[in-house]
């Protein structure tokens, strides 16, 4: 779990058996799952309908949606890294294939799979520009997103003539991608999103990269200290391209969640979304500076998310007041993750 | 601490103002709150809208709802989204909490339609305001209250015409809100001239002003500038003002700064959809339908506007405009 490229010869610290309760303190999710677990007891008090099984559905899917993007952008941010471009590559990605298919007459599924190579490439050109420029990822994404913000408006109402795609409910394919992307399982009575389905993959795939393979290890390198990284062998621009890579494909997978869910696409949409993934993935405990978090950590943040933005409308709550609420969890949030990792350290 | 406290309470009581502030706006909403007319059980109604935060626009729609409430007996709940996704998700913990009546407004008919399905199917009685009254009966809605946006549109073109205008620029401050794109494409059908639409950031208003500045100073011939939104009007005032520009500003819908403006020539004239009306009926029409099964508007939509509003009315407007219900 450590991060570090320390000195190889002190053997002795690696194989000295810490104590479960200290390797549980030292988990970089710890802090949110604390905070997971006061926001449900909180609602679940506050908020009669809270713990309905149909509410907890409606959570996880606020939640799901958000936790697809929350897991790549968290170990894009483990790498140390930005991706602003997040929010709308997810339009641009619903977009594409929805106009694609539409303009082509083609099966749906060859509008999915163009959109899938030029949501890559979108990734690909961001992680591509960051490692040739070296300019801070935060000027790159912005740059990104703001051409995509323009492209997405500007190519709508050039091929569709409106500011939303013409709906492509009645063409080949469209049943069957809505099964993968945008069906609803039904479970003892209470539906449940495919896209909780696909959230759980995708995190615990991250989780599988991060822990457990050689790309996982290089994550925290180029993020702990990335001249090091490079120092002692680690092929950074690659796992820089392959953590963009990452984000573009779950962008992919959101952006068709969206068109399949209601068939057109309104072209405005996402802007703002992405600083809403780096909350989730700081909520989850993961470091701005870079080298340090977790893709369960993400979906906690997610969790937590789905809960606050659902939980004050169960609650009856003023809606006027959910961002000064979201802030405040927010900093909460931060604070106990620093506050715990600084007792997880001081006992080692 | 405690000095700063004196400090600050001393300059309030020296410096009292005898206009305007908070005192007048007390004097002005004058006691319409009160007890309910009814005794029909407790209710629950939610509304949920594509607003986006801060809206002066569904402010004055939650005015309305929230009046009717208390009259009705009803327990309102009011939540808002400006993505469509969000909003579809509201509707569903509305649904979650077995509401006994929904409110929606339709500026994004295709996200809503399945969520819509589901509330009806669910026996929850639907009534869609505002935006979306092509869709309002498809969707299974009892009835819909609002403006139709293409005949707004057409009347905006007419009294353009009638004012002698020859150029026009439609501003439009929410990309994807099709509504929107009805009300200039309504203009410009029935304007004599040429109608150009442009696109602003409504929720940057530096940004609005600088576009329609840009606009402005780019072209000279435009001599008016329609915007969609009250609040975006004196944007446009300003940005005419930097621009040395001589179009009239019109708008849609109206507030006390419209109001005045009205007053002092600075606008043109203002085509109001009452949106007061629409939360105001929405929430008495659910409760007609739940307590004696009464529906309005024989399937066609419940228009509320346009209503055109030039310097005659504004006098009459002014006051209610300041209390925040027209």
């Amino acid at each position: 779990m450590s991060g570090s490229t320390a000195a190889p010869d002190q053997l002795d610290e690696r194989l000295v058996r810490t104590s479960p309760l200290r390797k549980l303190l030292g988990r970089p999710e710890l802090g949110s799952v604390v905070g997971a677990a006061a926001v449900f007891l909180f609602f679940a008090i506050v908020a009669d309908s809270f713990l309905q099984a149909s509410s907890f559905g409606t959570v996880l899917y606020a939640a799901s949606v958000l936790g697809i993007m929350a897991a790549p952008v968290a170990l894009l941010m483990i790498g140390g890294e930005f991706d602003l471009s997040a929010g709308v590559m997810v339009t641009s990605s619903a977009l594409i294939s929805s106009m694609f298919s539409y303009q082509m007459t083609a099966n749906v599924w060859v509008g999915v799979f163009v959109s899938l190579l030029v949501t890559l490439a979108i990734g690909a050109f961001n992680g591509f520009m960051l490692t040739r420029t070296k300019l801070p990822s935060f000027i790159i994404t912005l740059g990104t997103f703001l051409m995509l913000t323009g492209l997405n408006l500007g190519f709508t109402k050039l091929i569709s003539g409106t500011v939303s795609t013409k709906a492509i409910g009645d063409m080949e394919g469209f049943e069957s991608a809505r099964v993968l992307f945008a069906s609803t399982l039904t479970l003892g009575g209470v539906e449940f999103k495919v896209t909780i389905l696909w959230w759980a993959a995708l995190v615990g795939i991250a989780t599988w990269i991060l822990l457990r393979t050689r790309f996982g290890n290089w994550i925290f390198a180029v993020g702990g200290e990335a001249d090091a990284a490079r120092a002692v062998g680690v092929p950074v621009i690659r796992t820089k391209i392959g953590l963009y890579l990452g984000v573009a494909f779950a962008a992919w997978i959101s952006g068709q969640h969206l068109l399949f869910s209601y068939d057109v696409v309104q072209s405005g949409e996402g802007v703002g979304n992405e600083l809403t993934y780096i909350i989730a993935a700081v909520i989850g405990g993961c470091l701005i500076t870079g080298g340090y978090g977790s893709a369960i950590g993400s979906a906690v943040g997610a969790f937590i998310f789905g809960m606050t933005s659902k939980g004050i409308v169960y609650a009856e709550w003023n809606p006027d007041w959910f961002k000064f609420f979201l802030g405040a969890m927010l900093l909460l949030a931060t604070l106990l993750n620093a506050w715990v990792r600084k007792r997880a350290e001081a006992t080692t | 601490m405690g000095a700063v406290l004196a400090v600050v309470l001393a300059a309030s009581l020296a410096g009292c103002s005898s206009t305007g502030g908070k005192r007048a706006e007390e004097r002005a909403a004058e006691a319409a709150e009160g007890r309910a007319a009814v005794n029909t059980p407790r209710w629950t109604f939610a509304m949920v809208t594509h607003s986006g935060d801060g809206d002066t626009f569904w402010d004055i729609v939650q005015k309305g709802a929230e009046q009717a409430a208390v009259k009705d007996n009803i327990n309102f709940l009011y939540s808002h989204n400006d993505e469509a996704n969000q909003q579809a998700q509201l509707v569903q913990t509305a649904i979650d909490k077995k509401v006994d009546g929904l409110i929606v407004s339709l500026a994004k008919p295709d996200a809503m339609k399945a969520v819509v399905a589901k509330a009806v199917k669910a026996g929850i009685p639907v009534i869609t305001v505002n935006s979306g009254s092509a869709e309002s009966k498809e969707f299974g809605a009892l009835t819909h209250i609002g403006q139709d946006e293409s005949i707004a549109g057409e009347a905006v073109g007419d009294e353009l015409n009638s004012r002698g205008r020859k150029k026009a620029l439609c501003v439009l401050h929410e990309q994807g809100n099709v509504g929107h794109e009805q009300r200039c494409a309504g203009a410009k059908k029935t304007f004599d001239g040429t109608l150009q639409n442009l696109y602003v950031d409504g929720t940057n208003m530096p940004d609005v002003t600088a576009s329609i500045e840009a606009k402005l100073q780019s072209d000279k011939s435009i001599d008016a500038v329609v915007t969609l939104g009250a609040p975006f009007a004196d944007a446009a005032v300003q940005a005419k003002k930097t621009a040395g520009s001589k179009a009239e500003i019109d708008t849609f819908d109206l507030n006390a700064k419209v109001a005045t403006g009205l007053q002092t020539d600075k606008l043109g004239f203002a085509v109001d959809q009452q949106p007061y009306l629409q939360g105001y009926e929405a929430v008495d029409l659910l409760w007609l339908y739940r307590y004696n099964r009464n529906v309005l508007g024989g399937g066609l939509p419940v228009l509320t506007g346009p209503q055109i509003i030039t310097k005659d009315d504004a006098d009459a407007l002014a006051d209610f405009t300041k209390r925040g219900t027209r």
